[in-house]
This record gives C-alpha cells, structure tokens and sequence, in this order.
C-alpha cells in the first residue's frame, strides 16, 4: 500500500498565491515521511485536505491516491486514511474500550471476537484492564496511545499525523514517537506526519521541507 | 444577601407555593369560602368518574410524550444541518419569538378543512367545492396538536443543541469518526450528540412537561370532547358551581402525578437509549454516507408550515370576502384593522408586558449583584425551574384564590404578578450567564481608581451589558406577551389582553379579528427582538469592542 501526492496544492479564499508550491511525493508501506515548515504555511490544512476534511474557503487541484486510485473524490469517511489529531479527540462520554470499539473495522465480527481485539488492542498500548476507564482519566502519553489503537483498529490504507507529540513533555515524547512509528511499520502503513520539532523529523525516513 | 433571598424568595418563590398549596387543598375538598373544611378523596372520586376521562388522559400522554419526542428527534438531524450553518440558525428566533397562542392560530386557518392549504389546492386538484368532511383540527388523536407543538419545541432544542455545541470541538469530533470511516450522520448520532444530551435534559423536561399541561394551543388544536386534561381542568374551573373546583383541583394534582411520571418514564428511557447506543457504537457498522436529507427537509417542512400560517392569518385580516375554494380573498382592505378593535387588548399585552419585563430585570440585577457583592451564590434554583416544570393550570388558579384572601382581587396588578413568575426565571436565565461572564478585571480597575459598589454597578457592569440586558428584556416581552392562562384566571375577565381574546375567538366566531390579534400578539416579541437588536448597536456605534453584544 502506498500514498501518492500529486502537484498538490492549497489557496486559501482570501488569497490569490498558494500557501505552498505544489507537492509530489510517494509515501512506501511501512514508510514514514515528516513535512516541516514554519507555522502558519499550511501543513495542517494540507493533512485536512488529504483526509478530506478541509473546511469549505479553500481551492485544492492536484491528487491524493491511494494504491494507485484517486480519492480526491471521495469523502473522508470512504478514504481509509486514519488520522492522529494534536489533541487526541478521543469521544469523552465513551470508556477507553468503547473508544477502541467504535475504531474497531466491522469486518471483525461477533462480540466475543471484537472484545477480544479491543482487550488486545490495549495490552499492545500497556493498557491491559484499563477499558473501563474514563479517557479524561489517562495521561498524556495513554491518551494517544489509545488513539494510535483507536486508528489502527480501523484498518486504515494510510495515516496522517498532526503533530501529536506536541503537547507531550520531552522525555515522554520520544518513547510515545517510537512507539507510534514502530507500530505503523510493523502494519506497512504508509505515515504522513507534519511537525516543526526536528526530533519528529529524525525519527522519519525522510523529511520533506514544505514552502 | 439575605435581604435580596427574601425579596425573591417572597415575590416569585411564594406565589407558585401559595398557588400550588391550595390547589391541592381544593382538590381534597377544602372550601373554607363556601364553609367546607372536611378533606376528603371526593373529588378525586369524582374527578375520575367524569366521563371520557380516560380518552383525556390517553390524549394528554400522547400529545405530550409525542411532541416532546418527535421535537427532539426532528432537532438531532436539524442541529447537524445548522452546526456548519451559524448564519442560518438566525432564522431560528423568529419562530421562537412567536407566542404559542398566535402560532397555534396561523397553523388552524392554515390546515383546516376550510384552510387556506386546502383552499390552494382546490377545486382543479381535488375536485372539492365545499370543504372536505377531513378531520384536521382537533382530530381524536391530537395530531394537529403535535405539529403545532413541534412548531414552537424543535427550534428551542434546536437551539440549545446548538448553544451546548458552540462549547464542545464539535467539528474535531467529526473529523475523528470520519477518520475512521463513519459516514456524517452516524458520527453526529452516536458520537456528537450523546456528547451534547446532558445539557438538553433539562430544555427537553421543560418542554415535556409543557405538552403535558399546555392549554391554549390544546384549545386551538386539540379536540374538544374530550379533551386533554389541562383543558378540562380550565373547564371545570369555569364551571358555574364553585364546587367544581374540587373535582378541577383534583384533576390538577392527578395532572401533575401525570407529568412526574412521565418524567420518571423519560429519565428510564434515557437509560435505555443510552444503553442501546453503546451496544450499537461496539458493532462498529459504519453507516452509509448520504447527505443529509432528513435536515434538509425538516427545514423545508417546518418553513413552509410558519410561513404558511402567516401567510394565512395576514390574508384573513385583509379579506374582505374570501369564499372557499377561491385561493385568495376577493378583494383586500383595511377596514378590519382600521375598525380598532383590537387596539386595546393590544395595548393591555404591550402594558402587561412592560411592567413584567422591568420588574423581573429588577429582581434578575438584584439576584447577580448581591451575589457579586457578597461572593457567594444563592441557593434559589427552584424559582426558576419550578414555576417551568409544575403545570401552569396547577397553581394559577390556587394564586388567584390566594391573591384574593391576601387583599389583592382578580384584575390588572395580580395579572401582572402572575406573569412576572413566568417572566422572571426566563430573564435570569438569559441575563445570568453575561453577567457572570464579564471580566472582573474591569471592575478591579474600576476599584482602583477609587469607584465603590454602587458606581461600578452604574457606570461600568450595566453599560457593559447593554446588549445582554437588552437581549433578556426581549425575551421577557416575548414570554409575557405568550401568557395565556396568567391572564386569564388572575384576571377573572377583567383583563383582556391578546393571548386572551385571540383565543376566545380562534373556533372562528370572527376569523378576521382573530387573524388580526394573533399577528399583534406575534408582532409585540418581534418589535422587541428588533429593539434589542438595535438599541445597543447605536448606543456603542463608536464602541467596537461591544458590538455584538446580543446572544
């Protein structure tokens, strides 16, 4: 599986050049590859138009594909791209366990199976009877491990990654770093990630300056 | 502190006690007017051996239940459609604005029999020359009366969906079940929505038990034999024979037990949505991505439906001769609003209306600056959500009989004391949350430069809330101009004010008088909103950091 960027680029409504020059780039199964840039040039946008969440106000031309096929197209939902958000969203009236539930693909079916995956899911993450707990309960760290879970229990084609590691401190955020990384090489998942932290970008295959 | 406890503990907290106090005394057969002390079940005896009254309750339980729960089904699909629409909420308050009395009106002349839908559609469509023996009104399962509830419900929870959103990431949320693949709809059903409930619970009990024991609109939509129980406890109470009361009484505390019960009902049933939700959300099924329709439409039919009714009551307060099938009136004029007549009652509502805004602004500013003052809050919640939740037909009446043993007979004064306790907790709650909002820090600078209690409240926090104070006293018009049952029982047909007389004429004693009231009685909220719009917009025009400061 790989994800393909076409002459991508972005113009906000309110101007007339575009945020950034258009961007090509293959992203390999497993591989990770780390888009720096200042702030305010667009990196989150540019990972909300090829989820296929951006807000109306902006053009886009070029092409996301995904294997070889355009999703441009096709709504966020029907893309099969995961997304890890700065701040982990996870939903605050669901137990950590519903959280993943809910991440959880369809094709796994029959409770038993599905509660066994979830239970899985969260000894992967160090969680392992925790999914009972209230998410506003959890650390930093726990909370986007539990949304990494949440994504990969989806079976996603590609994952985008908007700086998650931000709001973690120093020390925590290089062994929740290697932790997501390693997992989506172990699943072949291409990863896109936006960061202006130079450690993110090390930590990448490779690193593409956007401007 | 304790002296503004007492003042709002006397004025508003009192009366719906007194009222609902002696309600239940009359109900147990307690008469010391007519010289009847014993207590006794009689009345309920009796109460519940009129005839028809199990029909009465049957309509009651469905038209309440049912409106309060078609309203909030029809806002979850609304709500999404307006979340990623600010602007278009705006149309929500005109809706909201118009009293349930006048609304209730516009809808009767639109989807009667002999209404203007069927008049728009006939004879080339449906071959009708007459009026078509299709019961509409006061159809026996109370449909007309759901609709017309959900007219005036689905925008309120509509909107306090809305307001509990503005405070969550709703749009981060979407995202997330996106990226997991959820189709729209599905995420804001089992992702958002559930997220935004707790702070419905409260709008959606209000608005059961409004359905419960609403009267006018009941008088207008509902059917009249039997009819809900709400509208036969007004008939037993305007019984010749005083001794009705009892039964009337009774009746009103059996209504209540109804509408505690039903609450209970709600809150189990809470529970069970709730639990199924979860076991739905742990099958992972993505749903389908479609757009939303279900939105969509409800728009369409819920603006067609107002737009319709004033249509109707504008063209029936200019026809000077409209015979059915014709889609429109011969010929238009305006002699029926020239004749004047409803310039009184007019005149007594905007009156009313005043006086009640103004004092429950007093008693509001009373309340939050003695709590600014002595740091605490005061623990009188129950005056506002009381006279919401008990059934207005439950203590009104009681009030009225009190009033009267205190010194104060029916007429103008007790009229507008009995709508101060409806207007008031209406006004706290839209002026509580700006007050508090406000940034100290201007006060503390105010402090500072030598400004004591009283001049901080005068120069800075009240010129500060324009907006707001101005936003609270529309809807305090809005509320009083709605009274339907506060004028009528305090004022013991002294005191004809619109909603009154609107109704009394809505069976169609004289359509043109009753159109014209019923666009008065929706004209005074709207003339209100378009003030509190613009007063505070001139005031600080030169003043940037206040503008929009309405909610």
């Amino acid at each position: 599986m790989s994800l393909e960027l076409i002459d991508l680029s972005l113009t906000a409504s309110d101007a007339s050049a575009p945020l950034f020059a258009p961007l090509s780039l293959v992203v390999a199964p497993g591989e990770t590859v780390c888009l720096m840039g200042p702030s305010g040039i667009g990196k989150s946008s540019l990972l909300a138009h090829i989820g296929g969440h951006l807000p109306r106000g902006f053009t886009a031309s070029g092409d996301v594909r995904l294997d070889g096929e355009s999703v441009t197209q096709l709504p966020a939902e029907r893309r099969g791209i995961g997304m890890l958000f700065q701040q982990a969203q996870l939903f605050p009236h669901l137990s950590v366990g519903d959280n993943l539930a809910f991440g959880l693909s369809a094709q796994v079916k029959g409770k038993v199976a599905r509660h066994a995956a979830v239970e899985a899911a969260l000894e992967q993450a160090g969680l392992a009877g925790m999914a009972d707990r209230d998410p506003a309960t959890l650390s930093g760290g726990q909370r986007t491990r539990v949304a990494l879970m949440r994504t990969l229990l989806a079976r996603p084609r590609a994952v985008l990654i908007d700086e998650p590691f931000a709001a973690l401190d120093a020390e925590l955020r290089a062994e929740i770093r290697s932790f997501t990384l390693q997992h989506l090489q172990a699943e072949r998942i291409p990863c896109l990630m936006v960061s202006h932290d130079p450690d993110d970008g090390a930590a990448a295959a490779r690193r593409i300056a956007l401007g | 502190m304790r002296l503004a406890g007492a003042i709002l503990t006397l004025v508003i907290g009192a009366p719906v006690l007194l009222g609902a106090a002696l309600t239940l005394a009359t109900g147990f057969g307690w008469q010391p007017g007519l010289g009847r002390v014993a207590l006794g079940w009689e009345g309920f005896t009796e109460a519940l051996a009129a005839p028809g009254i199990l029909t009465s309750l049957r309509l009651t339980l469905v038209t309440g239940i049912g409106a309060a729960l078609l309203s909030l089904a029809a806002s979850i699909p609304l709500a999404r459609w307006l979340v990623t629409r600010q602007s278009a909420s705006r149309w929500l308050t005109p809706l909201l604005a118009v009293p349930h009395a006048a609304l209730a009106i516009g809808l009767a002349f639109l989807i009667a029999p002999s209404g203007w839908a069927a008049r728009l559609v006939s004879p080339w469509a449906t071959g009708w020359d007459l009026p078509p023996q299709i019961v509409t009104l006061g159809d026996p399962w109370g449909l007309s009366l759901i609709l017309g509830l959900m007219l005036k419900e689905v925008p309120f929870l509509t909107l306090m969906t809305l307001v509990a959103a503005a405070q969550r990431p709703v749009a981060e949320q979407m995202a997330a079940g996106r990226a997991l693949g959820y189709a729209p709809g599905r995420v804001w059903v089992r992702i958002v929505w559930p997220q935004l409930y707790p702070a419905l619970r409260l709008p959606v009990l209000i608005v059961l038990a409004f359905s419960l024991s609403v009267v006018d609109m009941a008088l207008i939509l509902g059917p009249s034999n039997p009819p809900t129980l709400a509208v036969r406890i007004l008939r037993l109470y305007g019984a010749p024979d005083p001794a009705q009361a009892v039964p009337a009484s009774a009746l009103a505390v059996i209504l209540l037990a109804v509408m505690g019960a039903s609450a209970a009902l709600w809150m189990v049933g809470e529970r069970a949505v709730a639990r199924l939700g979860k076991a739905l959300i742990r099958t992972g099924h993505r749903g389908v991505s479609r757009r939303n329709w279900s939105g969509a439409g409800l728009i369409g039919a819920g603006g067609t439906l107002a737009l319709g009714s004033l249509g109707a009551l504008i063209l029936w307060s200019l026809a000077s001769f409209w015979r059915f099938p014709d889609a429109l009136p011969a010929d238009l004029t305006f002699k029926r609003w020239a004749s004047a007549d409803w310039a009184g009652p007019a005149l007594t509502s905007l009156t009313l209306a005043l006086v009640s805004t103004v004092l429950a602004l007093i008693l509001a500013m009373l309340w939050l600056e003695s709590e600014d003052r002595s740091g605490k809050r005061l623990p009188l919640g129950a005056l506002i959500v009381l006279p919401l939740l008990l059934p207005q037909i439950g203590f009104l009446q009681g009030l009225t009989t009190g009033f009267l043993w205190l010194g104060l007979p029916p007429g103008p004064v007790a009229v507008t004391w009995a709508e101060l306790l409806f207007v008031f907790p209406y006004v706290m709650i839209a002026l509580a949350g700006p007050w508090r909002a406000l940034d100290r820090a201007h006060l503390a600078s105010a402090a500072s430069l030598g400004a004591g209690p009283t001049r901080r409240l005068l120069r800075i926090k009240l010129p500060m809330l324009l907006g707001p104070i101005c936003a609270a006293a529309a809807i305090g018009v809005a509320v009083s101009v709605a009274q339907y049952l506060a004028v009528l029982l305090p004022g013991a047909g002294r005191v004809q004010a619109l909603a009154t007389e609107a109704v009394a004429l809505a069976s169609g004693a004289d359509r043109r008088l009753a159109a014209i009231l019923a666009l008065m009685q929706a004209a005074l909220p709207w003339v209100g909103f378009a003030l509190a719009l613009a007063v505070p917009a001139w005031w600080h025009r030169n003043r940037r950091g206040l503008r929009g400061g309405v909610a």
